[in-house]
Protein backbone atom coordinates (compact mmCIF):
# COMPACT_ATOMS: atom_id res chain seq x y z
CA UNK A 1 0.00 0.00 0.00
CA UNK A 2 1.72 3.38 -1.40
CA UNK A 3 0.99 6.50 0.98
CA UNK A 4 -1.06 9.05 -0.54
CA UNK A 5 1.16 12.23 -2.11
CA UNK A 6 -0.56 14.86 0.43
CA UNK A 7 0.53 13.03 3.20
CA UNK A 8 4.24 13.18 2.40
CA UNK A 9 3.69 16.82 0.73
CA UNK A 10 2.20 18.34 3.99
CA UNK A 11 5.27 18.00 5.71
CA UNK A 12 8.27 18.83 3.66
CA UNK A 13 9.12 21.67 5.35
CA UNK A 14 9.62 20.20 8.42
CA UNK A 15 11.16 17.19 7.19
CA UNK A 16 13.87 18.75 4.11
CA UNK A 17 14.89 21.85 6.19
CA UNK A 18 14.64 21.33 9.93
CA UNK A 19 12.07 23.12 10.57
CA UNK A 20 10.68 23.42 14.42
CA UNK A 21 8.74 25.63 16.52
CA UNK A 22 9.52 27.86 19.67
CA UNK A 23 7.29 28.80 22.08
CA UNK A 24 7.88 32.85 22.73
CA UNK A 25 6.54 32.23 26.39
CA UNK A 26 9.36 30.15 27.90
CA UNK A 27 12.03 29.74 24.95
CA UNK A 28 11.26 26.23 24.30
CA UNK A 29 12.56 24.37 20.97
CA UNK A 30 10.40 21.61 19.69
CA UNK A 31 11.01 19.24 16.78
CA UNK A 32 8.99 17.80 15.59
CA UNK A 33 7.15 20.99 15.76
CA UNK A 34 4.35 21.40 18.38
CA UNK A 35 0.70 23.99 18.53
CA UNK A 36 0.93 23.62 22.13
CA UNK A 37 3.98 23.85 24.57
CA UNK A 38 4.22 20.88 26.97
CA UNK A 39 6.41 22.54 29.65
CA UNK A 40 4.57 26.27 29.72
CA UNK A 41 1.44 25.29 28.28
CA UNK A 42 1.73 28.70 26.05
CA UNK A 43 -0.34 28.20 22.33
CA UNK A 44 1.84 31.25 21.32
CA UNK A 45 4.39 29.10 19.46
CA UNK A 46 6.35 29.59 16.12
CA UNK A 47 7.88 27.89 13.38
CA UNK A 48 11.07 28.55 13.39
CA UNK A 49 14.54 26.95 11.49
CA UNK A 50 16.60 24.83 13.55
CA UNK A 51 20.63 24.54 12.97
CA UNK A 52 22.27 21.94 10.86
CA UNK A 53 25.32 21.36 12.73
CA UNK A 54 25.29 19.48 15.89
CA UNK A 55 26.99 15.93 18.32
CA UNK A 56 25.82 12.82 18.20
CA UNK A 57 24.23 12.15 21.77
CA UNK A 58 23.87 8.15 21.03
CA UNK A 59 23.73 5.87 18.23
CA UNK A 60 22.77 2.58 16.58
CA UNK A 61 23.88 0.48 13.67
CA UNK A 62 20.34 -1.18 12.34
CA UNK A 63 21.25 -4.97 11.01
CA UNK A 64 17.55 -6.12 10.78
CA UNK A 65 15.64 -3.51 8.46
CA UNK A 66 12.03 -2.65 8.28
CA UNK A 67 10.17 -3.53 5.07
CA UNK A 68 11.04 -0.81 2.82
CA UNK A 69 14.81 -0.16 4.03
CA UNK A 70 16.30 -3.48 3.19
CA UNK A 71 18.33 -2.20 0.69
CA UNK A 72 20.42 0.27 3.12
CA UNK A 73 21.42 -2.13 5.87
CA UNK A 74 23.33 -1.88 7.69
CA UNK A 75 23.18 1.57 8.56
CA UNK A 76 23.62 3.87 11.25
CA UNK A 77 20.87 5.96 13.84
CA UNK A 78 21.52 8.50 15.53
CA UNK A 79 19.88 11.22 18.52
CA UNK A 80 21.62 14.54 17.38
CA UNK A 81 21.82 17.33 19.81
CA UNK A 82 21.87 20.52 17.56
CA UNK A 83 23.57 23.42 18.27
CA UNK A 84 20.96 25.19 20.08
CA UNK A 85 20.21 22.21 21.80
CA UNK A 86 17.02 20.45 20.23
CA UNK A 87 17.27 17.04 19.80
CA UNK A 88 16.73 15.33 16.36
CA UNK A 89 16.84 11.66 15.28
CA UNK A 90 18.35 10.39 12.16
CA UNK A 91 20.37 8.41 9.29
CA UNK A 92 23.76 9.22 9.40
CA UNK A 93 25.43 9.06 6.15
CA UNK A 94 29.13 9.37 4.38
CA UNK A 95 30.77 7.16 6.85
CA UNK A 96 32.10 4.23 7.73
CA UNK A 97 30.14 2.69 10.21
CA UNK A 98 33.19 1.97 12.68
CA UNK A 99 33.93 5.46 13.09
CA UNK A 100 30.54 6.59 14.41
CA UNK A 101 31.25 7.27 18.09
CA UNK A 102 29.58 9.27 20.72
CA UNK A 103 30.45 13.28 20.87
CA UNK A 104 31.31 13.83 17.27
CA UNK A 105 30.42 16.82 15.35
CA UNK A 106 27.60 16.47 12.50
CA UNK A 107 26.13 18.62 9.85
CA UNK A 108 22.77 17.96 8.18
CA UNK A 109 22.22 16.84 4.30
CA UNK A 110 19.32 16.41 2.26
CA UNK A 111 18.98 13.04 0.88
CA UNK A 112 16.85 10.37 -0.25
CA UNK A 113 15.06 8.35 2.34
CA UNK A 114 13.63 5.34 0.22
CA UNK A 115 11.47 4.40 -2.64
CA UNK A 116 7.66 3.85 -1.82
CA UNK A 117 7.25 0.32 -3.32
CA UNK A 118 7.43 0.17 -7.25
CA UNK A 119 4.18 3.00 -7.57
CA UNK A 120 4.68 5.66 -5.16
CA UNK A 121 6.80 8.88 -4.71
CA UNK A 122 10.32 9.15 -3.53
CA UNK A 123 11.04 10.37 -0.20
CA UNK A 124 13.34 12.57 0.92
CA UNK A 125 14.80 14.13 4.05
CA UNK A 126 17.33 15.10 6.51
CA UNK A 127 20.41 12.96 7.45
CA UNK A 128 23.84 14.01 9.22
CA UNK A 129 27.53 13.42 7.86
CA UNK A 130 30.51 13.68 9.91
CA UNK A 131 31.27 18.05 10.03
CA UNK A 132 33.67 18.52 7.14
CA UNK A 133 36.33 20.54 8.34
CA UNK A 134 37.30 24.22 7.46
CA UNK A 135 33.63 25.20 6.95
CA UNK B 1 -15.36 2.95 44.09
CA UNK B 2 -16.06 -0.70 45.24
CA UNK B 3 -13.24 -2.88 45.86
CA UNK B 4 -11.92 -5.38 42.44
CA UNK B 5 -11.03 -8.39 42.46
CA UNK B 6 -9.31 -11.27 40.24
CA UNK B 7 -11.12 -14.67 40.38
CA UNK B 8 -10.24 -16.48 36.99
CA UNK B 9 -7.62 -17.12 34.53
CA UNK B 10 -6.98 -18.08 31.47
CA UNK B 11 -4.09 -18.28 28.80
CA UNK B 12 -2.48 -20.14 26.00
CA UNK B 13 1.13 -21.22 25.87
CA UNK B 14 3.21 -19.02 24.03
CA UNK B 15 5.07 -20.25 21.25
CA UNK B 16 4.45 -20.05 17.28
CA UNK B 17 1.32 -21.28 17.06
CA UNK B 18 0.95 -22.03 13.47
CA UNK B 19 -2.21 -24.14 13.90
CA UNK B 20 -4.24 -21.48 15.55
CA UNK B 21 -5.82 -18.02 14.52
CA UNK B 22 -6.06 -14.78 16.93
CA UNK B 23 -9.48 -15.85 17.29
CA UNK B 24 -8.84 -19.36 18.36
CA UNK B 25 -6.24 -18.31 20.63
CA UNK B 26 -9.14 -15.74 22.51
CA UNK B 27 -11.62 -18.24 22.66
CA UNK B 28 -9.17 -20.53 24.25
CA UNK B 29 -8.04 -18.12 27.01
CA UNK B 30 -11.37 -16.99 27.88
CA UNK B 31 -13.43 -19.68 28.05
CA UNK B 32 -10.62 -21.43 30.79
CA UNK B 33 -10.14 -18.28 32.27
CA UNK B 34 -14.62 -18.22 32.63
CA UNK B 35 -14.05 -22.31 33.77
CA UNK B 36 -11.91 -20.67 36.26
CA UNK B 37 -13.81 -18.04 38.27
CA UNK B 38 -16.82 -20.56 37.75
CA UNK B 39 -18.58 -18.25 36.13
CA UNK B 40 -20.58 -17.08 32.44
CA UNK B 41 -22.40 -13.93 33.20
CA UNK B 42 -20.53 -11.15 31.31
CA UNK B 43 -21.22 -7.39 31.32
CA UNK B 44 -18.18 -6.85 29.37
CA UNK B 45 -15.25 -7.41 27.67
CA UNK B 46 -11.76 -5.30 26.52
CA UNK B 47 -9.15 -7.07 24.18
CA UNK B 48 -5.53 -5.75 24.34
CA UNK B 49 -4.30 -5.84 20.99
CA UNK B 50 -1.70 -3.72 19.40
CA UNK B 51 -1.58 -4.89 15.48
CA UNK B 52 -4.45 -6.81 14.18
CA UNK B 53 -5.37 -4.08 11.99
CA UNK B 54 -2.01 -4.98 10.34
CA UNK B 55 -1.22 -8.25 10.64
CA UNK B 56 -4.36 -10.16 10.40
CA UNK B 57 -6.24 -6.67 8.32
CA UNK B 58 -8.93 -7.12 11.39
CA UNK B 59 -10.20 -4.31 13.75
CA UNK B 60 -13.19 -3.95 15.64
CA UNK B 61 -11.89 -7.08 17.82
CA UNK B 62 -14.29 -5.82 20.49
CA UNK B 63 -17.67 -7.12 19.05
CA UNK B 64 -15.89 -10.18 16.98
CA UNK B 65 -14.34 -11.81 20.14
CA UNK B 66 -17.42 -11.04 22.10
CA UNK B 67 -19.56 -13.39 20.07
CA UNK B 68 -17.18 -16.04 19.40
CA UNK B 69 -16.49 -16.47 23.46
CA UNK B 70 -20.26 -16.94 23.34
CA UNK B 71 -21.28 -13.44 24.53
CA UNK B 72 -22.57 -11.25 21.41
CA UNK B 73 -24.54 -8.13 23.06
CA UNK B 74 -21.93 -7.41 25.92
CA UNK B 75 -20.19 -4.24 26.26
CA UNK B 76 -16.57 -4.72 24.23
CA UNK B 77 -13.75 -2.55 23.08
CA UNK B 78 -10.09 -3.96 21.80
CA UNK B 79 -8.07 -1.55 23.63
CA UNK B 80 -4.54 -0.33 22.04
CA UNK B 81 -1.54 1.27 24.04
CA UNK B 82 1.40 -0.30 21.80
CA UNK B 83 2.93 -3.03 23.99
CA UNK B 84 0.88 -2.06 26.95
CA UNK B 85 -2.19 -3.01 25.75
CA UNK B 86 -2.44 -5.77 27.89
CA UNK B 87 -1.81 -3.21 30.75
CA UNK B 88 -4.31 -0.24 29.69
CA UNK B 89 -6.85 -3.32 28.86
CA UNK B 90 -6.84 -4.18 32.90
CA UNK B 91 -6.54 -0.49 34.03
CA UNK B 92 -9.92 0.03 31.53
CA UNK B 93 -11.60 -3.22 33.35
CA UNK B 94 -10.33 -2.04 36.81
CA UNK B 95 -12.27 0.97 36.57
CA UNK B 96 -15.74 -0.61 34.95
CA UNK B 97 -16.47 -2.64 38.43
CA UNK B 98 -14.71 -0.35 40.42
CA UNK B 99 -17.02 2.48 39.51
CA UNK B 100 -20.21 0.07 39.66
CA UNK B 101 -21.21 0.36 36.11
CA UNK B 102 -19.91 -3.64 35.80
CA UNK B 103 -20.24 -6.70 37.87
CA UNK B 104 -18.33 -8.68 35.50
CA UNK B 105 -15.67 -7.58 33.21
CA UNK B 106 -13.10 -9.72 31.26
CA UNK B 107 -9.51 -8.35 30.65
CA UNK B 108 -8.19 -10.20 27.82
CA UNK B 109 -4.89 -9.17 25.30
CA UNK B 110 -3.96 -11.24 22.27
CA UNK B 111 -1.48 -10.93 19.16
CA UNK B 112 -1.12 -13.14 16.94
CA UNK B 113 2.78 -12.31 15.29
CA UNK B 114 3.51 -15.15 13.05
CA UNK B 115 1.00 -14.55 10.57
CA UNK B 116 3.77 -11.97 8.81
CA UNK B 117 7.32 -12.12 7.54
CA UNK B 118 10.13 -10.51 10.00
CA UNK B 119 10.13 -6.99 7.87
CA UNK B 120 6.59 -6.63 8.40
CA UNK B 121 6.07 -7.23 12.28
CA UNK B 122 9.55 -5.35 12.25
CA UNK B 123 7.77 -2.60 10.59
CA UNK B 124 4.22 -3.03 12.59
CA UNK B 125 5.94 -2.50 15.72
CA UNK B 126 8.10 0.33 15.02
CA UNK B 127 4.45 1.74 14.75
CA UNK B 128 4.60 2.43 18.76
CA UNK B 129 6.62 5.76 17.92
CA UNK B 130 6.13 8.44 15.85
CA UNK B 131 5.77 7.05 12.27
CA UNK B 132 6.26 10.45 10.50
CA UNK B 133 9.22 11.82 12.39
CA UNK B 134 11.16 9.29 13.90
CA UNK B 135 10.48 5.80 12.23
CA UNK B 136 10.54 7.65 8.56
CA UNK B 137 14.18 7.86 9.67
CA UNK B 138 14.86 4.11 8.83
CA UNK B 139 15.24 3.37 12.49
CA UNK B 140 13.33 0.04 14.09
CA UNK B 141 11.66 -0.84 17.65
CA UNK B 142 15.53 -2.33 18.24
CA UNK B 143 16.97 0.12 17.31
CA UNK B 144 15.41 2.95 19.97
CA UNK B 145 16.04 0.67 22.64
CA UNK B 146 19.58 0.26 21.68
CA UNK B 147 19.65 3.74 21.52
CA UNK B 148 19.27 4.22 25.08
CA UNK B 149 21.76 1.00 25.87
CA UNK B 150 24.15 2.79 24.42
CA UNK B 151 23.93 5.84 26.41
CA UNK B 152 23.30 3.92 29.93
CA UNK B 153 26.56 2.14 29.28
CA UNK B 154 28.66 5.64 28.21
CA UNK B 155 26.80 7.86 31.14
CA UNK B 156 27.12 4.89 33.84
CA UNK B 157 30.26 3.14 32.83
CA UNK B 158 28.07 0.26 32.93
CA UNK B 159 29.50 -3.29 30.72
CA UNK B 160 27.53 -5.04 28.45
CA UNK B 161 27.70 -8.20 30.03
CA UNK B 162 26.12 -7.15 33.36
CA UNK B 163 23.00 -5.86 31.18
CA UNK B 164 22.54 -9.07 29.06
CA UNK B 165 22.83 -10.88 32.11
CA UNK B 166 19.50 -10.36 32.66
CA UNK B 167 18.69 -12.22 29.90
CA UNK B 168 20.14 -15.14 31.11
CA UNK B 169 18.53 -15.25 34.34
CA UNK B 170 15.34 -14.87 32.11
CA UNK B 171 15.91 -18.30 30.59
CA UNK B 172 16.82 -19.57 33.88
CA UNK B 173 13.02 -18.65 35.37
CA UNK B 174 11.10 -20.13 32.43
CA UNK B 175 12.60 -23.51 32.57
CA UNK B 176 10.26 -24.63 34.51
CA UNK B 177 6.89 -22.30 33.26
CA UNK B 178 4.84 -25.07 31.30
CA UNK B 179 3.66 -21.81 29.34
CA UNK B 180 6.71 -20.19 28.83
CA UNK B 181 8.34 -19.75 24.90
CA UNK B 182 12.12 -20.63 25.91
CA UNK B 183 12.13 -24.03 28.28
CA UNK B 184 16.04 -23.78 27.94
CA UNK B 185 19.02 -21.87 29.52
CA UNK B 186 21.08 -19.97 27.68
CA UNK B 187 24.86 -19.22 28.76
CA UNK B 188 26.00 -14.66 28.82
CA UNK B 189 28.53 -15.91 26.44
CA UNK B 190 25.77 -17.32 23.70
CA UNK B 191 23.85 -13.95 24.74
CA UNK B 192 26.91 -12.32 23.78
CA UNK B 193 28.05 -14.22 20.72
CA UNK B 194 24.40 -14.33 18.85
CA UNK B 195 23.91 -11.90 15.78
CA UNK B 196 23.43 -7.84 16.63
CA UNK B 197 19.94 -6.79 15.77
CA UNK B 198 20.63 -3.19 15.96
CA UNK B 199 23.88 -2.06 18.15
CA UNK B 200 24.45 -2.78 20.86
CA UNK B 201 21.81 -5.35 21.08
CA UNK B 202 21.90 -8.82 20.18
CA UNK B 203 19.03 -11.43 19.13
CA UNK B 204 19.20 -12.90 22.10
CA UNK B 205 18.41 -9.70 24.76
CA UNK B 206 14.90 -9.31 22.40
CA UNK B 207 11.89 -10.95 23.72
CA UNK B 208 11.07 -13.40 20.57
CA UNK B 209 8.17 -12.82 18.21
CA UNK B 210 5.45 -15.11 19.36
CA UNK B 211 1.74 -16.01 19.60
CA UNK B 212 -0.52 -15.89 22.62
CA UNK B 213 -3.73 -15.12 24.73
CA UNK B 214 -4.26 -14.16 28.01
CA UNK B 215 -7.42 -12.82 30.14
CA UNK B 216 -8.60 -12.03 33.49
CA UNK B 217 -12.23 -12.44 35.12
CA UNK B 218 -12.88 -9.03 36.96
CA UNK B 219 -15.48 -9.15 39.77
CA UNK B 220 -16.11 -6.93 43.05
CA UNK B 221 -13.95 -7.93 45.84
CA UNK B 222 -17.55 -8.95 47.95
CA UNK B 223 -18.72 -11.23 45.04
CA UNK B 224 -14.90 -12.65 44.67
CA UNK B 225 -15.15 -13.85 48.07
CA UNK B 226 -18.16 -16.10 47.14
CA UNK B 227 -16.75 -17.37 44.32
CA UNK B 228 -13.07 -18.74 45.48
CA UNK B 229 -10.86 -19.34 48.53
CA UNK B 230 -8.08 -17.54 46.65
CA UNK B 231 -9.50 -13.90 45.33
CA UNK B 232 -6.56 -11.55 44.27
CA UNK B 233 -7.13 -8.03 45.23
CA UNK B 234 -6.09 -5.35 42.65
CA UNK B 235 -5.00 -2.73 45.23
CA UNK B 236 -3.47 -0.26 42.14
CA UNK B 237 -4.44 0.55 39.02
CA UNK B 238 -2.46 3.73 37.48
CA UNK B 239 -1.03 5.15 33.43
CA UNK B 240 0.58 7.38 32.66
CA UNK B 241 2.22 8.50 29.48
CA UNK B 242 5.30 10.43 28.33
CA UNK B 243 6.76 11.81 25.08
CA UNK B 244 6.29 9.60 22.32
CA UNK B 245 10.15 8.82 20.85
CA UNK B 246 12.82 9.65 23.49
CA UNK B 247 14.78 12.52 22.03
CA UNK B 248 12.14 14.99 23.01
CA UNK B 249 12.63 14.02 26.17
CA UNK B 250 15.41 15.58 28.42
CA UNK B 251 16.42 12.62 30.66
CA UNK B 252 16.08 9.47 27.54
CA UNK B 253 17.33 7.24 30.45
CA UNK B 254 14.37 7.31 32.74
CA UNK B 255 11.03 6.24 31.64
CA UNK B 256 9.15 9.02 33.37
CA UNK B 257 6.04 6.99 32.70
CA UNK B 258 7.12 4.43 34.70
CA UNK B 259 7.94 6.88 37.44
CA UNK B 260 4.72 8.64 37.38
CA UNK B 261 2.55 5.19 37.32
CA UNK B 262 4.45 3.70 40.16
CA UNK B 263 4.62 6.53 42.74
CA UNK B 264 0.68 6.97 41.88
CA UNK B 265 0.24 2.88 42.41
CA UNK B 266 2.36 2.92 45.41
CA UNK B 267 0.35 5.46 46.95
CA UNK B 268 -3.00 3.84 45.79
CA UNK B 269 -1.93 0.61 47.54
CA UNK B 270 -0.14 2.58 50.49
CA UNK B 271 2.53 0.13 50.21
CA UNK B 272 6.16 0.96 49.04
CA UNK B 273 8.95 -1.35 46.72
CA UNK B 274 9.83 -2.87 50.28
CA UNK B 275 6.35 -4.40 49.96
CA UNK B 276 6.52 -6.07 46.83
CA UNK B 277 7.21 -9.73 46.69
CA UNK B 278 6.87 -10.52 43.32
CA UNK B 279 7.98 -8.56 40.58
CA UNK B 280 7.02 -8.26 37.08
CA UNK B 281 9.12 -6.18 34.55
CA UNK B 282 8.41 -5.26 30.75
CA UNK B 283 12.23 -6.61 29.90
CA UNK B 284 11.33 -6.54 25.59
CA UNK B 285 14.92 -5.85 25.97
CA UNK B 286 17.48 -6.17 28.69
CA UNK B 287 17.75 -2.96 29.43
CA UNK B 288 14.09 -1.99 29.60
CA UNK B 289 14.54 -4.57 32.67
CA UNK B 290 17.44 -2.74 33.89
CA UNK B 291 15.66 0.68 33.86
CA UNK B 292 12.80 -0.49 35.31
CA UNK B 293 14.63 -2.13 38.40
CA UNK B 294 15.57 1.88 38.89
CA UNK B 295 12.41 3.23 37.82
CA UNK B 296 10.31 1.36 39.91
CA UNK B 297 12.67 2.62 43.28
CA UNK B 298 14.28 -0.88 43.43
CA UNK B 299 17.85 0.36 42.53
CA UNK B 300 19.51 4.11 42.37
CA UNK B 301 20.12 5.15 38.84
CA UNK B 302 22.99 3.36 37.28
CA UNK B 303 22.61 0.43 39.44
CA UNK B 304 19.95 -1.69 38.42
CA UNK B 305 22.70 -4.78 37.08
CA UNK B 306 24.13 -4.87 40.17
CA UNK B 307 20.97 -6.09 41.67
CA UNK B 308 21.17 -8.61 38.73
CA UNK B 309 24.64 -9.45 39.48
CA UNK B 310 23.75 -9.96 43.28
CA UNK B 311 21.07 -12.44 42.69
CA UNK B 312 18.93 -10.28 44.29
CA UNK B 313 15.60 -10.24 41.34
CA UNK B 314 15.99 -14.46 41.48
CA UNK B 315 13.30 -16.28 43.07
CA UNK B 316 14.49 -16.65 46.04
CA UNK B 317 16.40 -12.84 45.99
CA UNK B 318 15.28 -9.58 47.96
CA UNK B 319 13.19 -8.94 44.58
CA UNK B 320 12.07 -11.77 42.60
CA UNK B 321 11.34 -10.28 39.09
CA UNK B 322 10.09 -12.29 36.25
CA UNK B 323 9.82 -15.48 37.88
CA UNK B 324 8.67 -16.83 35.03
CA UNK B 325 10.97 -15.65 32.62
CA UNK B 326 9.56 -12.57 31.73
CA UNK B 327 9.13 -10.82 27.98
CA UNK B 328 12.19 -12.78 27.17
CA UNK B 329 11.74 -16.34 27.65
CA UNK B 330 8.53 -16.49 28.90
CA UNK B 331 7.59 -14.84 25.71
CA UNK B 332 5.76 -11.50 24.65
CA UNK B 333 2.94 -11.60 22.33
CA UNK B 334 2.78 -8.07 22.83
CA UNK B 335 -1.42 -6.90 23.36
CA UNK B 336 -1.29 -9.77 25.70
CA UNK B 337 1.18 -9.57 27.33
CA UNK B 338 0.33 -7.48 30.56
CA UNK B 339 -2.19 -10.12 31.38
CA UNK B 340 0.62 -12.85 30.92
CA UNK B 341 2.53 -10.67 34.00
CA UNK B 342 -0.86 -10.50 35.82
CA UNK B 343 -1.42 -14.42 35.51
CA UNK B 344 2.12 -15.19 36.64
CA UNK B 345 2.16 -12.79 39.64
CA UNK B 346 -1.42 -14.70 40.16
CA UNK B 347 0.15 -17.84 40.19
CA UNK B 348 2.55 -16.88 42.75
CA UNK B 349 0.30 -14.92 45.16
CA UNK B 350 -1.83 -18.18 44.55
CA UNK B 351 0.90 -20.12 45.77
CA UNK B 352 0.55 -21.77 42.26
CA UNK B 353 3.61 -21.53 41.05
CA UNK B 354 5.32 -24.42 41.26
CA UNK B 355 9.22 -24.97 41.26
CA UNK B 356 9.78 -21.15 41.28
CA UNK B 357 7.37 -20.58 44.18
CA UNK B 358 8.17 -17.87 45.84
CA UNK B 359 7.40 -18.22 49.70
CA UNK B 360 4.95 -16.32 51.11
CA UNK B 361 4.34 -13.84 48.18
CA UNK B 362 1.36 -11.16 49.33
CA UNK B 363 2.16 -8.27 47.07
CA UNK B 364 2.91 -8.48 43.63
CA UNK B 365 3.44 -5.29 41.61
CA UNK B 366 3.10 -5.36 37.58
CA UNK B 367 4.44 -2.66 34.50
CA UNK B 368 3.17 -2.67 31.52
CA UNK B 369 5.55 -0.76 29.26
CA UNK B 370 4.02 0.63 25.85
CA UNK B 371 7.13 1.99 22.92
CA UNK B 372 10.08 2.99 24.73
CA UNK B 373 7.96 3.98 27.80
CA UNK B 374 5.45 6.40 26.09
CA UNK B 375 2.72 4.35 27.89
CA UNK B 376 3.58 2.46 31.25
CA UNK B 377 0.59 1.09 32.95
CA UNK B 378 0.96 -0.66 36.39
CA UNK B 379 -0.66 -2.42 38.70
CA UNK B 380 -0.22 -3.72 42.14
CA UNK B 381 -1.93 -7.05 43.25
CA UNK B 382 -2.24 -8.79 46.59
CA UNK B 383 -3.93 -11.90 48.60
CA UNK B 384 -7.52 -11.21 49.89
CA UNK B 385 -6.29 -13.13 53.18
Amino acid sequence: MCMSVPRYWRERAYRYRLVGTECLSCGRRYYPPRRVCPVCHSRNLVEVKLPERGVVVTYTIIRSPPRGYEKYAPYAIAVVELLDGTKVLAQLTDIDLSEVEIGMEVEAVFRKIREDGEEGIIEYGVKFRPRLTGH
Amino acid sequence: MREVAIVGIGYTKIGELWERSLRDLFVEASLRALEDAGIDDVDALYVGNMMSGTLQEQEHLGALLAGYIGHPGIAAAKIEAACASGGVSLHQAYMAVASGLYDVVLAGGVEKMTDRLTPDVTFSLAMADDMEYTIYSGVTFVGLNALVYRLYMHKYGVKQEDIANFAVLMHENAVNTPHARFRRRVKLEDVLRSPLIADPIHLLECAPISDGAAVLVLTTLERAKKLTDTPIVIRASAVATDYLSIYERDDMLSLRATVLASRKAYKQAKLEPKDINVLEVHDAFTILGILALEDLGFAERGRGAVLVKEGEIAPDGRVPTNTMGGLKARGHPVGATGIYQAIDAILQLRGDAGKNQVPNAENALLQSTGGVGGTVAIHILSRAD
